[in-house]
């Protein structure tokens, strides 16, 4: 291309990013077969109006390719009728859309001022140290081990993930294990990497990233016993069960409460 | 008198499988639709504002009050939209919830979308939590095999469809506008308001945003009547209310107490500080309200009583922190935070908490002067009641609050510094 540089000098991306994007033209979407297709049209068909359905599509793509490609947008777009670049500024609005191809699993952990308190930044900082290379730690969204190959990690720094009460957390492929520590979540990456798939605290057994994000997308078949995997924490239940034991309940409703009458038509 | 602890929402989580329609069943599930659908819709409406309830979702509105502004007789759809993004932190108390117990939300849901008219509901749950996610999808399958949504729901002629959509990863679409734009397939920003959505929602219809506790409390009212509900509570801000506590307690969790609890009674039930080392300062409803400290234990925890006390209820998410923690270095982090999901429409917000995240980390590091702290408040002062919506007065919340109780401890970094820099040019 005769205006490389002036495309090198125009983009904020780094030259590598600039020159994949710049190279992957034109866009193969074959990679998205017709059961993709399939179950994008089924995702259009849940909502009333079509273009709700690209947040889905882009978990779908994502479920394919372990990040949003250039295909997969050109893919969204074409389902969607849609330009690239409408598809473009959603998919780069959004933080579980991954720019580049994720590992095998994806590790967040939550580094919210809670969590951070109570150990979270000293979690991510020893994943980093560990998943890091020639003395360098790990930075954020990067991959230790070859993209998508088994034991590989991608490693993120999340905001607060809704389980305060059960922090310092992580999640792994969007699954929660709850109260860790610098060493057990050392551990747990540890056999990750080695091929084991630890179980979640509260979550279903673990699969990998793909699969995860095919879920997100809404397709289950064949998961139901994914149901079962465990969810309320001690934490969770505290209150309950302190209320259970001292016999503590909300007032007892009446045996008729009528509703009011039909109010007068203004 | 009430008991301390009122289990209404979170009773059912300890009963085993609670996530199954079958166990739901047994324990009075679908009974509030029954009856529910035996009365006229505006009954319905007129119930909930009879109720009191109040937006469980950060704000505090009446629910009875929107739900009664959808325009009737319009010709247009409606909609019903749930807000399960749960993401303020230290808020904790949607997910479990919807892990637990699915169904009183889609009941909950059923119930509203009849009194509002909307054939169509949309639950937009944050995209990290696949459990949560798996447990909503099966639990809306199963009530479709039963008969209580699709068409002609148990024979009353009332048709619904309720779609389960997972979000992306963005703060801001808990916003109900940047929600609505989002789940229409667009970036997550807010939308100028008026029109709201009540008028103009989702695909430019009458639409109802609620939160997910909120939702989920309205099969209780419809069986136990409006009176019941305000037997828990205070007169403006009545029932039961999830309390989530986290960080340094002995017993974190979440506890179902009436509006109006203090955070002495909640520490009490939660065996108090961890290994007693002294409360130092805590969040009454997330890291958008601002800063209690240990003056505060007995500002009664509802709407009014903690706006009284100079600050908000939110969604009482109470994060605790003792006294090894650092108020600067707490602030900076939520900051970073805020600086981090600021969608970049507003110029104060945007700017505004790249600048107070800039000057807190150099604080931080003990490179700040005494005049950082007046520049902190007077960009603080430039995003409050400037921005485009909430979360810029919301990331303001920690630093005006942090600097009012704990000034000290901004200058004690500065004084480091200034001796440190009169040490170096003497
Ligand atoms: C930045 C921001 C984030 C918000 N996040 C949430 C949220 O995650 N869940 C929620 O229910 N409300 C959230 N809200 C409040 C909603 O805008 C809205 O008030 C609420 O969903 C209304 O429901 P309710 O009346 O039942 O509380 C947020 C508001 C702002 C400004
Ligand atoms: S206040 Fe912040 S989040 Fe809200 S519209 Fe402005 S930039 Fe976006
Ligand atoms: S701060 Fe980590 S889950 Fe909330």
């Amino acid at each position: 291309m005769s205006t490389s540089e002036e495309v090198y000098a125009a983009s904020p991306l780094d030259p590598v990013e600039t020159h994949r994007l710049v190279t992957e033209n034109p866009v193969d979407t074959a990679v998205f077969d017709q059961s993709i297709v399939d179950k994008a049209q089924a995702i259009i068909a849940r909502y009333p109006q079509a273009r709700s359905a690209l947040l889905p599509m882009l978990h779908l793509v994502q479920s394919v390719e372990g990040y949003v490609s250039q295909a997969g947008i050109t893919f969204c777009a074409d389902q969607l009728d849609l330009s690239n670049a409408e598809v473009s500024a959603v998919a780069t609005f959004y933080t579980m859309y991954k720019r580049r191809p994720c590992g095998e699993h994806l590790v967040s952990v939550c580094t919210n001022t809670l969590c951070a308190a109570l150990g979270g930044d000293a979690i991510y900082a020893k994943l980093r140290e560990h998943l890091g290379s020639d003395g360098k730690p790990l930075g954020h969204e990067q991959t230790a081990g070859e993209p998508g190959t088994p034991g590989s990690i991608t490693l993120e720094h999340a905001e607060c993930l809704a389980a305060c009460d059960l922090g310092p957390v992580l999640q792994v492929n969007y699954e929660y294990f709850d109260n860790q520590t610098p060493d057990g979540a050392l551990g747990l990456v540890k056999s990750l990497q080695a091929g084991e798939k630890p179980h979640p605290t509260r979550g279903a057994p673990l699969t990998d990233f793909r699969q995860a994000e095919l879920q997100l997308a809404g397709f289950f078949e064949g998961r139901d016993a994914d149901l079962d995997g465990p969810s309320a924490a001690p934490e969770t239940v505290r209150g309950a069960r302190i209320a259970a034991e001292r016999g503590w309940t909300a007032p007892a409703m009446p045996d008729n409460a009528d509703f009011p009458p039909l109010p007068e038509k203004k | 008198m009430v008991d301390n602890l009122t289990p209404v929402l979170t009773k059912r989580w300890l009963s085993p499988r609670s996530w199954t329609l079958k166990t739901y069943e047994q324990l009075e599930g679908y009974t509030a639709l029954r009856k529910a659908l035996t009365a006229h819709p505006d009954q319905l409406i007129q119930q909930c504002k009879d109720s009191g309830l109040r937006g469980r979702g950060g704000a505090g509105f009446p629910t009875g009050m929107k739900w009664g502004f959808i325009p009737q007789g319009d010709g247009k759809p409606h909609y019903l939209v749930i807000n399960a993004d749960e993401g303020e932190p230290g808020t904790c108390k949607d997910i479990p919830l919807m892990m637990a117990d699915p169904h009183s939300l889609i009941e909950g849901i059923i119930i509203t979308s009849y009194a509002i008219r909307a054939n169509f509901a949309a639950i937009y749950v944050r995209g990290e939590v696949l459990h949560v996610i798996r447990r909503l999808n099966a639990a809306v399958r199963e009530a479709y095999e039963a008969g209580y949504l699709g068409k002609d729901i148990l024979g009353s002629g009332f048709d619904l469809d309720v779609v389960v959509h997972a979000g992306a990863g963005a703060y801001i679409c808990g916003e109900e506008t940047a929600l609505l734009d989002s789940l229409e397939g667009r970036r997550g920003q807010p939308r100028l308001k008026p029109p709201f959505p009540a008028t103009s929602g989702l695909y430019a219809s009458p639409t109802v945003v609620n939160n997910v506790e909120t939702i989920a409390s309205v099969p209780y009212i419809v069986n136990g009547g409006a009176d019941w509900f305000r037997t828990m509570g205070r007169e403006r801000s009545p029932g039961p209310k999830i309390f989530s506590l986290s960080g340094h307690v002995e017993r974190p969790g979440q506890y179902e107490a009436p509006m109006g609890v203090t955070l002495r009674e909640l520490l009490d039930l939660a065996g108090g500080m961890k290994d007693g080392v002294p409360l130092k300062f805590w969040t009454p409803g997330g890291s958008s309200t601002p800063l209690f400290t240990a003056d505060h234990l007995d500002v009664p925890l509802d709407f009014e009583g903690a706006a009284e006390a100079g600050s908000m209820l939110g969604t009482t998410a109470l994060q605790i922190f003792n006294e090894t923690v650092s108020v600067p270095w707490a602030v900076m982090k939520w900051t970073e935070f805020y600086k981090h999901e600021s969608c970049g429409k507003c110029t104060p917000c945007r700017e505004g908490t790249y600048w107070l995240v800039q000057i807190l980390q150099r604080m931080v590091r003990g490179e700040g002067t005494a005049s950082d702290i007046d520049t902190l408040l007077d960009v603080c002062d430039n995003i409050l009641g400037r921005s485009f919506c909430a979360l810029g007065d919301g990331a303001v919340s920690p630093i005006t609050s942090g600097i009012k109780y704990f000034k000290h401890e901004f200058l004690a970094l500065c004084d480091q510094n200034s001796q440190v820099l009169a040490g170096a040019t003497a």
